[in-house]
């Protein structure tokens, strides 16, 4: 069992790779769960998990995470699967039970498998040691955080079938499966693409795992990504029936669909009623909801709020899994953080919309014309598809991807010949007496008489007896696991550590800056501010254009020069808390009340009452009287109601710090607190998000409580210091 | 030759039909693209779908595509790569794993070709 505490053990999981077996096959949906958390009803929620990270504002309800009924994707491959396992187990926290590893650039056109563990770019090689270690992996993150995960990869390329095997092997619940990908998008031969994925699916099928299409990627590769809503209902129906007629149950397809367009189109009108009829055509089918991928530029807020929006489309329409793209897709390969906020991004918006449907409804009747217009258009290109002949004659002709809304035609489209492009020439027609002595093979297989099961030819196959499966470790000496966790370990043994993004102590950082001044001036000033603070590496990565004169927003990233020693780092000194029962027994003996307030002209108060109120865990509930004068309280009102009240303390909160008025409130408190003559008399603390103990100190203060103090924290603090100042107890 | 959006007068045909005859309509014609294709799956085999077919007998990954390189060369495919090292290892009375290594290391083509009567259509 994995310790939360404790980073998990790489070599470990190495280790005795060759006799691991996966613990099940196929696809887990979420439990749905009714009830409520700190009192609120949830309609369309999964089973809580065991351990997690909830939602930034959660502190604010009992710390509650609950769980959306939609499985959440996280898209995880940087390319070294031993440092993706530490962020599955960071997306797992926050909510993802849908892995999917993205393989490395060139896989799909590898005519076999790849073995060992070779580096990536752009995704992972996916091998036959890199699943078992990333499934033995998920295994122990499942049991920490209480839920399956679902791991998926692609079963595509020139190597589908064996890839499908493998997977079926090894566990892996899920896989993007579809010809038309191939075709389109890998210039893959159009016959030995479909002849290939039959054979893939049916193996698939028997392992139930979760198929998801390809038909996002026109979408992303269209021009304008709404005029192929057409031509994707085609994409659709072509895999999903493909995929039926080759063994696979409907509840085991799933479409993989995107809301077309974004703003600054009027994304919703155009979106939603492509929403209605791809939910209407295909009915009994799954529907993942993927992000829109194709208008993500380098600024993280727009993906983000676009992905906000998408996500309502979700609610409203209904799907089964969310997808999340980390808002960086636009601009490098996404980094720890953004895997983590594209999570947070839909569990936040699918927890938000719960329930949503109760009130709000698609108005059916006003939709429809649009819905019918769209499922035309799509009738009409399939009569053409077979008009000229069939699915390989429309590729072609080059009808897919076509910029036009069909019937419009652009003639910009991909087009794949039938006898040409990658393994053109590799499909043979099986011989009247073409056999293969094994489980789950699609199509002809002429088996000799007598003969039910076809494996019990050889004793069994690796389906039915998986003690079968040949396992290679290492192919290359020069690029392995064991070499890159070498080079950490050396690193690690020092007490070293360095920032990092994506791989170990990678030692990325990325400042952002704004300069008041155009964008190119900005550039080079960052550039040179970059190079200045000492980073190497420096790159540009984003650039908001706040006026053309005015300011310009910069990000870049860059490399540390230097690594840190964890022995020479000083960590503020972490006081204890008293228990429950000690500081509760210390105030019944002793009757004390406190007065507290926002100071200055500041009106919030939502982290004081989380100090005072017992609702929150406030001191209240250890039985402390207190005051509350409210927010924007001058500081001489505090002390008179102090005074008034024979408080023995002042809780003043100060969220405030611009032009460090925070700093001036504090010293303001002291001084006057000394002028009246009570200033030995009464205990003053400071809170705040801004507020340090030593800072507060340095002002006059008592104490300082910062982010994250609770209830227990400051009541710890009064008990001990009244102790010093003689109350018993 | 591009085309312009002729949308009004081609989906003429469809305007009457109800929601669920387009739904019908639509599936009908799916079927149409998709059979031929799921026929051409089931008469047909390549070099991966072979391979995938060793794996499933145990063969590691190396040898798999060493065995189905050399059956594709051979022009022999068509019989299906289990099938031919399960009827060597049954000719020679040899464990089929074995006879897969002896069919990449040596050449015994003649003799497979033998066994399955040098006839495509047999």
């Amino acid at each position: 069992m994995l310790n939360p505490d404790k980073k998990m053990d790489i070599e470990e999981i190495l280790k005795d790779l060759k006799s691991y077996r996966p613990r099940r096959h196929g696809w887990t949906w979420r439990k749905p769960w009714n009830g409520k958390m700190d009192g609120y009803e949830y309609m369309q929620a999964g089973e809580p998990l065991k351990n997690s990270i909830p939602l930034p504002a959660a502190h604010y309800f009992d710390n509650i995470d609950p769980q959306p009924d939609l499985v959440i994707t996280s898209e995880i491959a940087s390319g070294r699967f031993e440092d993706d396992i530490r962020r599955m187990r960071m997306a797992a926290w926050h909510g993802a039970d849908h892995i999917m590893v993205i393989r490395t650039l060139g896989q799909s056109h590898i005519d076999g498998l790849m073995e060992g563990t070779p580096e990536g770019i752009g995704g992972i090689p996916i091998t036959r040691k890199q699943l078992r270690a990333t499934r033995k992996a998920l295994d122990m993150i499942e049991d920490e955080v209480g839920r399956p995960i679902n791991f998926h990869s692609y079963v595509s390329g020139v190597a589908g079938p064996e890839i499908a095997v493998l997977f079926a092997e090894e566990g892996v619940n899920g896989a993007h499966q579809d010809p038309q990908y191939n075709v389109l998008y890998r210039g893959i031969n159009p016959v030995r693409s479909f002849v290939d994925a039959a054979v893939a699916k049916k193996i698939m099928a028997w392992a139930d795992m979760l198929q998801i299409d390809g038909a996002h990627n026109a979408n992303a590769s269209a021009r304008v990504s709404w005029k192929i809503m057409p031509e994707l209902l085609v994409q659709h129906g072509i895999n999903c029936l493909y995929s039926v007629k080759a063994g696979m149950k409907k509840e085991n397809i799933s479409l993989s669909t995107v809301p077309p367009t974004a703003a600054p189109t009027p994304a919703m009108r155009i979106n939603l009623p492509y929403a209605v009829a791809v939910r209407e055509l295909f009915k009994g089918y799954k529907f993942r909801a993927q992000m829109n991928t194709k208008y993500i530029e380098s600024d993280l807020f727009d993906a983000t709020r676009m992905h906000m929006i998408d996500t309502f489309v979700t609610r409203l329409t209904g799907a089964h899994l969310q997808s999340t793209i980390t808002p960086d897709e636009g601009r490098n390969v996404p980094w720890h953080i953004n895997s983590i906020r594209g999570i947070e991004t839909a569990k936040h918006a699918l927890v938000a919309l719960d329930g949503l449907t109760e009130y709000v409804k698609i108005d059916k009747k006003k939709i429809n014309e649009n819905v019918r217009e769209l499922k035309m258009r799509a009738i009409l290109m399939l009569e053409e598809i077979i008009e000229v002949g069939g699915y390989f004659e429309a590729v072609e002709q080059g009808f897919f991807v076509d910029n036009g809304y069909y019937p419009e035609r652009m003639e910009d489209g991909i087009k794949r010949k039938k006898d040409g492009e990658i393994a053109a020439g590799t499909v043979v027609p099986r011989d009247k007496d073409y056999m293969a002595p094994v489980c789950e093979h699609f199509g002809y297989n002429h088996l000799p008489d007598g003969i039910k099961k076809p494996c019990d030819l050889i004793g069994g196959c690796t389906l039915c007896k998986p003690e079968k499966i040949k396992y290679i470790d290492e192919l290359d000496e020069t690029d392995n696991v064991s070499l890159r966790l070498k080079e950490k370990a050396e690193f690690d043994s020092k007490g070293f550590i360095k920032p990092e993004v994506e791989w170990s102590n990678d030692g990325t950082v990325q400042l952002d800056m704004t300069f008041a001044t155009n964008g190119d001036i900005a550039e080079a000033a960052a550039i040179e501010t970059a190079k200045r603070l000492g980073l190497t590496d420096i790159n540009i990565i984003h650039k908001t254009v706040l006026h053309p004169s005015e300011g310009t927003y910069v990000e870049i990233k860059g490399k540390i020069p230097f690594a840190i020693d964890i022995k020479n780092l000083k960590l503020p000194e972490k006081i204890g808390v008293l228990p429950d029962d000690e500081i509760t027994k210390f105030f019944k003996e002793n009757k004390i009340s406190v007065v507290a307030g926002t100071v200055g002209n500041d009106e919030h108060s939502v982290g004081m009452r989380e100090i005072l109120d017992i609702k929150h865990g406030g001191i209240e509930k250890y039985g402390i009287k207190y005051i509350y004068l409210g927010t924007s309280v001058p500081v001489e009102k505090l002390l008179d109601a102090a005074i008034e009240t024979n408080s023995v303390a002042v809780l003043a909160s100060m969220i405030i710090t611009h032009n460090d008025v925070h700093i001036h409130n504090m010293r303001k408190l002291n001084d006057l607190a000394i002028e009246k003559g009570v200033r030995d008399k009464l205990i003053l603390i400071a809170g705040g998000t801004q507020i340090t103990n030593d800072l507060a100190k340095s002002a006059g203060m008592d104490a300082g409580f910062g982010r994250g103090t609770h209830g227990a924290d400051v009541a710890t603090f009064l008990v001990k210091e009244l102790r010093k100042r003689g109350y018993a107890g | 030759m591009a085309r312009p959006d002729d949308f009004e007068e081609r989906s003429a045909h469809l305007k009457n039909l109800t929601d669920e005859e387009l739904d019908k309509r639509f599936w009908e014609l799916v079927e149409k693209v998709v059979d031929p294709l799921i026929d051409l799956a089931k008469t047909h085999t390549s070099p991966s779908i072979e391979r995938s077919v060793l794996l499933r007998m145990g063969f590691d990954s190396i040898t798999a595509k060493n065995i189905v390189d050399k059956i594709f060369e051979q022009k022999l495919l068509g019989k299906g790569a289990g099938n031919i090292v399960y009827r060597f290892a049954k000719s020679k009375k040899i464990d089929y794993l074995m006879a897969g290594e002896m069919l990449v290391k040596e050449d015994h083509w003649d003799e497979v070709r033998e066994m399955f009567g040098d006839d495509k259509n047999a």
